[in-house]
Parts: C-alpha cells; structure tokens; sequence
C-alpha cells in the first residue's frame, strides 16, 4: 500500500513538467468542451435567463414532449438523414470514378490542372459559395435564367422560392464544394499501388476495365468504407452553411432546406425559444454519440488503426 | 492485335477522359469566373441583360462604391487576419502542448488523458450549452476572443501531431536531450517541433483556412460595426439581396441607387475571395502534400 503510494508520488513528481505542459490545453477543454456536456441538463430544464444553467427549475421531459409533437421534428429529421445519406453515397462514387479516370491520364501537367482546379471550390467559405450560388440562380439576373433556360423556352424560375429544386441543387452544390478534395484523398492512394500488379494484368491480357475491376477498386476498397461510415457517425450534423446561407434562408424553402442545425440556430437565436433548441440540440447529441460509438466499433473491425481508441 | 507499350488507355477512351475533366475545370471555376466579369460590367447593362462571363461594357463603377467603403472593408480585412493569426499559432502550440506528452512512452497518464480527449470527439453538448456558456458565463458576446477560442483545439489534429512524433521521432533523441539536462519544454520547442515542422505546416494550413473561412462564430457572436469579419460583412451584404427576395413590394418602393446594386455585391465577393486566390497556388501544393501524408497514415 505505502509502495503503490510511493511510486504514485514518484509518477506524480517525475512527470511533473509534462503535466503542466498539458495544464492550458487540459483547462480549456474542461472549459470549452466538458461544461457544455454538463450543460445538456437545460434541455430537461425549464431554463431562464436569470436562474441560468443550474438553478432553473427541472421539467423532465417536457420539452421533449412538445418538440416532437410538432411536424417540425419529423421534417427537420427526414431532411437531415436524406441530405446526409445522399451525401456519404454521392461523395464515395464520384470521387472515386474521378480519381480512377484521373489516374488513366499521363500528360503530368494536365492532370496538375484538373486536379487543381478541382479542389478550388473546397477553398471557399460557404458565404463565398453563396455569391457564386446566387451569380447562377439568381432570378432576375442570373446565368441560369438569362442564358441557359432560355434556349429551352423556359422564363422566370423563381430559384429561391421553390422548394422543389433544392433536393437536387444541394447534393450538387455540396458535390462541387467537396468532391475535389476526395478526389485527392483516393488519387493519393492509387499511387500508393504496385505498377507490376497492373504490368502482370495487362500482360496477361487485361485491359483497363480488367485492371480497375481486380486492382485500383478492390484497393480503394478500405479507404471507401471508412470515409463512408466515418460520415455515417456524423449524419445527424450537418454542414451549417449550406442549409443556412446558400438557400438565403428563404423562408418558402423551409420544407426542404430545415436541419437540425439550422433548427437549433433559429429557435435560439432567432424565437429565442431555448426549450425547442436544447431538446432538438440533446437529440442530435444522443443519437450521434450512439452513432460514433458504433461506428467506431464498425472501423475498429476494418482497420484498427484508424478507430478512435 | 498490338499492345500498347505503357499499358495507356485507347486514344478515344484518353480523349473521352479529357472532356470529362475539362467539364469538371470548367464548373469548379466558371461561377467564380462569373462572378469577376459582372464585377467589372456596367450596372445598367446588367440589369438589363443578366450576367454575363464577359462584360459587354466595362466599368469600374462597382469598386469605386466599394471605395467609399474602404474603411470598413479594411476593418474587416484587419479583424479577419487578427483571428486567423492568433487563432493559428495558439492552436498550433495548444496542439503541440496537447500532442507532445501522448507522444512520450514513459508519461505514466497518457492513456488517462487520450481519453480525456477521445470523449470530446465522441459527444458534444451541442450548441445552446456552448452558445449559454460563451455569452452567460464568459461574457464574451462582440468579442474577438469569441472567434478564436472555440476552435483552438481540435482532438483530430493532436492524434495527427502525435502519430507524426510517433513515428519520426526517435525515443533515443528525447532521451539524450532529457540526460543533459534540458527541460521537456525546450525538449518540445527546440528539439521536436523543428523535426515536425511537416505537421506544424498541414495543421496550420488546415487551421488557417478554417479562421479565415468562419463566419459561424460571428454569426452567433457579433451584434457591432467594429468587430465584423471580412466573411461576416459579405454576408451582411448578402442579406441585403435576401430581404429584396422576400420582399418583393419594398424593392420596387425603395430607391434602387439606395440598395446595394448587383455589380457591387460581386464586387465584394472579388474582394473577399482575393486573398484565397493569391494564396491558392501556395496553398494546394501544400495542402495536397499533407493530405497524402496526413490523412492517409493518420
């Protein structure tokens, strides 16, 4: 027992400089971090202002009640599934497919400029994106409705009016931000691959399809599946910014642009309804703490390297 | 049937290739491209026509207004590189300070404090504990600080710092510098972090685009002139477009040389965007180089 303590004492002194090294990083995580784990309680609180965090009176689950009595919740939830689901699907085919192709491509320079270029939009914030959004679909004077749909006959698309567009303008604008920079990813790992495995192929007599079918996808393979279900264990968040600011947070695009993120923003700051925030807010954090968790179990199977711990 | 010599694709199938990745180029560049033409037309003209990728009548008008608001759009300019600076080389050393000791194989509590970090990734309490905390504990609200600090350590980049030292850095060379005597601290800085600069350099390039790109925390945080970032104030200048939008009858009735015209609203997109453009050449040669060494091992 006096032993135990005494090398706990000796650890605790030998250590002591990389202990306070850790002290700044350690306090601010407990402060930026951890408080507001601990500041989940609101959600099951009748939470006021001057009562703050702890001495608001306890509400139990009323909040929860209210929040998914409303059509909102369902809405707010479907949206962020789909948009997610599309996403992690869109974003493991095309990367991939471009990479492939890009790697068919000898001429060193030109593959330096579409690489390049492509990762452009990944640069921009989404405030830029939304300028670049609205230079297209904006519709008195943009692109779209001056230059291009005129040549089928059609006038006057009311872009940021109809909610029907957006299911399929979001998963292309967040391909075009994204894609490029997956792209790199999975183009970085087919260099990694042996040349002579695709010599040995083609010498037997396999064309490209043979080799891709047998070399370059059975070895993306890993790498696809993590990135993907690393995605699924973030598919209650969403990018705050693409649901926000590129539909100009019309309101008539609600329906179809409303996650949770957005949800949780405009009934804090916008209704100051911190009862509907906090229970959306506690949602989204439970069931992405199971969905990391599991994921992660998922990743540790795969590759257990690349698992958390 | 001959085979070709360096196992290339067919003529047409490499042709075919090409044409896909010019689409691509074209579509990741063309809106931008949109966006600098319209900048540079007459205002009439675009009001009358729509935007086009090359001005019919060139003009300068738009950033002549933009002039009148120099010093705004400097302030701004100052505020976003005050974050972006500060915020990059905290981090920078708040991640090193974090990734150094769960590098070290004798720390007797590097398992304790990998945890410690491991549970933030896995949950966090979402946005109104964080947002109740910075504005009714901190008092942070139109404050710098309030850009800076919720970024400042991001437990992904201390897993890639210390899978780097883990594997660059031999044991043996902390353990010689530690028997003559030199504290961790100047074990870390002048002995380990010169051998990591690799790291430094993709984390840091990763930070500072994130401080430059943020408008999220301004957003929730900033209410005042004096403290709006270069982001923050081209969405303020879009918000102007929104409430035209949504309001159809009040644009018709407000004196339109009194809005924000639409060739100056492009033109603040040009201006925000022109340090990323500057910087991109610079930028993606790097960035590229990281990821290839970051995120694939890491």
């Amino acid at each position: 027992m006096a032993g135990k303590k005494r090398s706990f004492f000796r650890n605790l002194i030998s250590s002591r400089e990389l202990l306070l090294m850790l002290a700044i990083p350690v306090v601010y995580t407990l402060v930026n971090s951890y408080f507001p784990m601990v500041g989940v309680i609101i959600a099951f609180k009748d939470y006021n202002f001057t009562q703050g965090m702890f001495r608001s009176p306890w509400s139990g689950f009323k909040n929860f009640h209210y929040l998914f009595a409303m059509q909102d919740a369902w809405i707010i939830t479907r949206n962020t599934l789909g948009y997610n689901l599309l996403f992690i699907a869109l974003n493991a085919i095309v990367p991939v497919t471009l990479a492939l192709l890009l790697n068919e491509i000898r001429g060193r320079m030109l593959k330096k400029i579409y690489q390049t270029s492509m990762l452009f939009p990944y640069f921009l914030s989404m405030v830029m994106v939304s300028y670049l959004v609205y230079a297209l679909l904006s519709p008195d004077t943009g692109v779209i409705n001056k230059e291009v749909l005129p040549l089928f006959g059609i006038h006057g698309v009311r872009w940021y009016n109809e909610p029907k567009y957006w299911p399929f303008l979001l998963p292309i604008i967040n391909t075009w931000k994204n894609a490029g920079y997956t792209t790199v990813i999975y183009l970085a790992a087919l260099a990694g691959i042996n040349p002579e495995y695709y010599e040995a192929i083609a010498s037997d007599g396999g064309g490209k399809w043979v080799q891709m079918r047998y070399i370059s996808i059975p070895f993306l393979q890993p790498l696809i599946i993590i990135l993907s279900v690393l995605a699924v264990g973030r598919i209650f968040n969403s990018d705050f910014g693409l649901f926000y600011q590129v539909p100009l947070q019309s309101g008539s695009l609600f329906p179809v642009t409303n996650v949770i993120d957005t949800y949780v923003y405009r009934a804090l700051t916008q209704t100051n309804d911190i009862a509907m925030a906090s229970a959306a807010g506690f949602y989204q954090s439970a069931v992405g703490f199971v969905l990391v968790l599991a994921t992660n179990l998922v990743i540790r199977r795969i590759n257990p390297e690349r698992a958390l711990l | 049937m001959k085979r070709r010599a360096l196992n290339t694709v067919s003529p047409g199938a490499g042709a075919a290739i090409h044409v896909v990745f010019i689409l691509c180029t074209l579509a990741c560049v063309i809106p931008f491209l949109i966006v600098v033409g319209v900048s540079f037309t007459d205002e009439r003209i675009v009001m009358r026509v729509g935007y086009r990728l090359i001005p019919r009548v060139f003009s300068l008008q738009a950033y002549k207004f933009l002039a009148l608001d120099i010093q705004q759009i400097g302030r701004s300019y100052l505020i976003s590189i005050i974050v972006t600076g500060v915020g990059t080389v905290v981090s920078l050393i708040m991640t090193a300070l974090y990734a150094y000791p769960l590098f070290r194989k004798d720390f007797p509590y590097r398992r304790f404090f990998a945890v410690f970090l491991f549970i933030t990734m896995v949950f966090n309490g979402g946005l109104v504990p964080f947002y109740i905390l910075y504005t009714q504990y901190l008092h942070l609200k139109n404050s710098l600080i309030a850009l800076i600090l919720p970024y400042l350590l991001n437990p992904f980049y201390v897993i890639v710092m210390r899978t780097f030292l883990t594997g660059s850095i031999p044991d043996s060379l902390v353990e010689s510098a530690k028997l003559d005597g030199a504290r961790e601290i100047t074990v870390l800085f002048r002995i380990v972090a010169p051998l990591a600069l690799p790291a430094f350099a993709t984390i840091g390039l990763f930070t500072t685009l994130m401080y430059w790109n943020d408008w999220f925390m301004s957003l929730l945080f900033i209410s005042n002139r004096q403290n709006v970032s270069i982001q923050y104030y081209m969405l303020k200048t879009m918000q102007n477009i929104q409430f035209m939008l949504q309001n159809p009858s009040v644009a018709f009735k407000v004196n339109r040389s009194a809005m924000p015209s639409e060739t100056v609203r492009m033109a603040m997109a040009v201006v925000g965007i022109g340090p990323i453009v500057v910087a991109y050449p610079f930028f993606q040669k790097y960035f590229i180089q990281g990821l290839t060494v970051g995120a694939i091992k890491g």
